[in-house]
């Protein structure tokens, strides 16, 4: 059989040179359709690698901070004159000016206004903090002495970084060259060196680059996801047994089904519109706060986990709901007993999904104002906060230089936020899938 | 009192009367000798919801609608007190007494009247908080008595409560419908509010968009303004971009993975482009604003283009890599979904790998393709970070992608950040495009359903 199919095969098929022809032509078309494939991989892995390590590469800067060692003479009149030792009085003492005292006594040749303003300049404008900080921790040393690392200014610490090139001719450059001197003047000394920028996570938002911290924004997000979360995994489970388990198939739970499906694909600044209109502008909730913000976006999410646990529930043989029917167990037994636990993975996976989506989501959140410039860090989920893609957002915006390597900085922070928030799904999914 | 605080007091006052309905009834239970009908739990259940359920729905509607109602009372009460007032300047009374009770601004810069007004403005919050807590707290208590006289052992309390938790299940689900309705409602009713200041026509059609002059009194009738042809052209310059990116590379991908790639590749992959999925859009956003729209001009400089630091280009780029994963997984979903019996057959007659997709795999799939298309345009219409960050905000009704468009959706955001008076034309214009986005998005996500739909039932 072997035989007549070969010689058949070899009889049918002259091989005329336009055979040949066509034959290499449909194979080089076959070669050039596997690379247009594999181009297009490769693309899209190249775009994904690009982006990520120019944002990363972008944001090294940004976790690294450099300070000044300054002689600080804690003076006495000055943080508290009248020996009351109220923490208060000396929280409003004038810290900053302290510091300038220290810059004018390493520099008595500094005269002019223009110059002293200039070399203020040097450190940063909420230096003071730093001073008060330590003299509230250690008010033994009112008084005294004392040699302190405070930050430098945004642009000095950029100049460090080497971000803005000192070779430049003075006129393109933000440092002047008296800066410049005195900057060299505490490197010689060794005064000047690099740490690790804590800011970056105590801090909350600062119009100083070098101030600024994402721990408001950080806050802020976790009480607008635990809002959306309070709001829509009751919601969201609730609606999707119903509609899976119990609803009688009929006209009205079709229209709901086909109006969760639209809403998923609603853009989400509609949700915003939707939140500025009826939340704020018709219940008169606060502006820029948590609550709003949550409830927005769990009418978003909403569809994401209701699409989510559906589906979860439908997987679940139906042998198991007949056995526990069979051993007389009510409707809503057999669910809470035995779907209902059994779905519990997927259902929670796909919640977190949900939930690290809300967390990227912005555009929404504009809407309702949680991108104030807000320093404090929220407390509770009516007061005035900001989430961490809205703070990314005004960072961008940011025309300061250093501004620039922070907002990287934030994103490779929400990045991994997101990442590990994604990380624990798929750990979920894995640990208890189970097929059947 | 604070509505955490009452929510508190109520689910604390819930525990108790499950804790009580549950021993209660095996207490009675134990006085007599017949059989219980359902299981304890049950009572305790029972006693809980209806303590529950209308004290907590009686707050939530009181704190929902509480405020309206106070408003309407300050706002009588500075009208009466003041005399011959338009209604703006009671408006702005209100706000300035709301600002000065919650401290926002300091009594010493306003007037007496003001400083009166927001001490009974004050006064009325917290009677209504007083009264919030203690309408919620007499409901409670007279679900518990009443729900507690119920319990008997052959009370038949299981059917009771299934049928409670099916109606919480049903109002759930009616979150969905209410969620729509609020959007559809909210939109059309600003919007019906914007077209009574500027024509429909001149809106849909005209040619030229500058909302800022509308803020001067002499020209907030200027309908010229309000035109909204630059933005849907922009949009649509964009998206067209962006589809150009996203499609040809999105469909090559899936059909490479779904066809050729080894199991290996494909789980390497997969992963990978579905990690773009996964990246929020405002860093996508930060990106193409400082990333790919400098390296644009760069370039374009070096071959003598010129760019505008905002291009619609750049916009579009970095949107149709958002688009890819959404569209390669839609159309990986459809190819998968052709049976195998066509590429067989295609096979038999001699088709190479490359012809069987061609000709027999991709016609197959292709109403699924065009619905993924489809839900692809309507994600990058209604796309908000990328392009506020960066296209720009300057309304050019071009069809150069060097230059700077703005679209539906920026507009959006920019008409709407900051303070913003809710009867003036900038905002209401803000909902009428919201509007119009959610009508398109709709009818596109409306069409796409049905071809998959219709598409399925083929081959199934």
């Amino acid at each position: 059989m072997t035989d007549t199919s070969t010689s058949m095969s070899v009889s049918a098929a002259p091989k005329s040179p336009e055979k040949i022809a066509r034959l290499k032509a449909r194979y080089r078309a076959e070669r050039r359709f596997r690379f247009y494939g594999r181009a297009a991989i490769a693309i899209a892995a190249g775009i994904l690698i690009f982006l990520l390590s120019s944002i990363v590469y972008n944001s090294i800067p940004a976790f690294t901070q450099n300070f000044v060692e300054l002689d600080i003479e804690l003076a006495q009149d000055v943080i508290d004159p009248n020996f009351s030792k109220d923490a208060e009085i000396i929280f409003a003492a004038d810290w900053q000016g302290l510091i300038k005292t220290s810059l004018r006594r390493e520099f008595p040749e500094v005269n002019s206004r223009a110059d002293k303003r200039e070399l203020y300049d040097l450190v940063s404008s909420g230096a003071g903090d730093w001073v008060r900080d330590f003299v509230l921790d250690n008010p033994q040393a009112i008084g005294s002495m004392v040699r302190l690392a405070v930050p430098t200014s945004d642009d000095i610490d950029l100049l460090i970084k080497g971000l803005i090139d000192r070779n430049l001719p003075e006129s393109d450059r933000l440092v002047s060259n008296k800066e410049l001197g005195w900057l060299d003047h505490y490197t010689a000394r060794g005064r000047v060196h690099t740490q690790f920028a804590w800011v970056l996570f105590t801090s909350g938002d600062s119009r100083e680059p070098e101030m600024a911290g994402l721990s408001g924004a950080f806050v802020g997000s976790l009480l607008t996801i635990l809002v959306t979360l309070a709001v829509s995994f009751p919601i969201g489970v609730m609606a999707a047994i119903y509609l899976e388990e119990l609803a009688p198939k009929n006209r009205i739970t079709g229209i709901i089904e086909v109006n969760i499906n639209n809403l998923a694909a609603v853009p989400s600044i509609v949700f915003g519109l939707l939140g500025l209109a009826v939340f704020i502008s018709f219940f008169q909730m606060p502006r820029s706060a948590p609550l709003v913000g949550g409830l927005v976006l769990s009418l978003m999410t909403l569809p994401t986990i209701i699409i989510a646990t559906r589906a979860s529930l439908a997987s679940i043989p139906p042998s198991i709901r007949e056995a526990a029917l069979g051993v007389g167990a009510s409707r809503l037994q057999v669910i809470f007993h035995h779907v209902l636990p059994l779905a519990m993975p997927g259902i929670l996976t796909g919640t977190i999904i949900g939930l690290a989506q809300a967390a990227g989501e912005t555009a929404p959140l504009l809407m309702i104002g949680m991108m104030a410039f807000i320093v404090d860090t929220p407390t509770d989920i009516t007061s005035k906060a900001t989430v961490l893609p809205a703070q990314i957002y005004m960072w961008a915006n940011n025309p300061e230089r250093a501004f620039l390597p922070k907002t990287s900085a934030a994103i490779v922070v929400l990045l991994l936020f997101l990442l590990s928030v994604n990380a624990t799904a798929i750990y979920f999914r894995k640990k208890f899938e189970k097929r059947w | 009192m604070s509505l955490t605080f009452l929510s508190v007091l109520i689910i604390m006052l819930g525990a108790y009367s499950f804790l009580f309905g549950r021993r209660r009834v095996r207490h009675l239970t134990a006085q007599t000798d017949v059989k219980q009908h359902s299981l304890d739990g049950y009572h305790g259940a029972f006693v809980m919801a209806c303590v529950i359920l209308p004290a907590f729905s009686f707050a939530v509607l009181w704190s929902g609608f509480g405020p309206l109602v106070i408003e309407n009372w300050l706002r009588e009460f500075i009208a009466n007190n003041s005399g011959g007032l338009t209604d703006g300047e009671i408006n702005v009374l209100v706000a300035k007494a709301k600002a000065l009770h919650s401290g926002v601004i300091n009594a010493r810069f306003v007037g007496l009247e003001t400083v009166e007004a927001a001490a009974y403005f004050g006064g009325l919050l917290e009677t209504s908080s007083y009264l919030r807590a203690f309408g919620s707290l007499a409901l409670a208590l007279t679900g518990f008595y009443f729900s507690q006289k119920l319990i008997a052992p052959r009370f038949a309390v299981r059917q009771k409560v299934e049928s409670i938790v099916i109606w919480v299940m049903i109002g759930a689900s009616g979150v969905a419908i209410l969620t729509t309705i609020g959007i559809v409602f909210s939109l059309i009713f600003e919007t019906f509010m914007f077209f009574q200041k500027v024509p429909v026509l001149d809106f849909l059609f005209g040619l030229h968009w500058s909302p800022q002059i509308a803020i001067r009194e002499d020209q907030a009738a200027n309908p010229g303004e309000f035109g909204a042809i630059p933005l849907f052209a922009g949009t649509l310059l964009i998206t067209f971009i962006a589809l150009i990116v996203a499609v040809p590379v999105g469909l090559m991908a899936a059909v490479y993975l779904s066809e050729y790639a080894s199991h290996g590749l494909r789980n390497f992959a997969k992963p990978t482009i579905e990690v773009l999925a996964g990246i929020p859009t405002v860093v996508y956003g930060f990106f193409a604003a400082l990333v790919v729209a400098p390296l644009l001009r760069n370039s374009g400089a070096d071959i003598g283009l010129t760019l505008s630091s905002e291009s619609a280009l750049a916009a579009g780029l970095v949107m149709g890599t958002m688009l890819i994963p959404f569209i390669s997984s839609l159309s990986d979903d459809v190819i998968n979904a052709v049976p195998q019996t066509l590429r067989d057959g295609a096979s038999a007659l001699g088709a190479t790998k490359s012809e069987t997709i061609k000709q027999v795999v991709l016609p197959a799939a292709l109403p699924g393709i065009v619905s993924a298309i489809l839900l692809a345009i309507s994600r990058a219409i209604g796309e908000t970070m990328i392009v506020v960050m960066a296209a720009g905000i300057a309304a050019n009704l071009t069809a150069n992608p060097f230059e700077s468009v703005t679209t539906v959706t920026v507009q959006i955001v920019v008409l709407l950040i900051g303070d913003q008076e809710f009867d003036s034309a900038k905002t209401l214009a803000a909902f009428a495009l919201g509007l119009v986005l959610f009508f398109i998005t709709l009818i596109l996500n409306v069409v796409a359903l049905r071809i998959v739909n219709k598409y399925r039932e083929q081959y199934d």
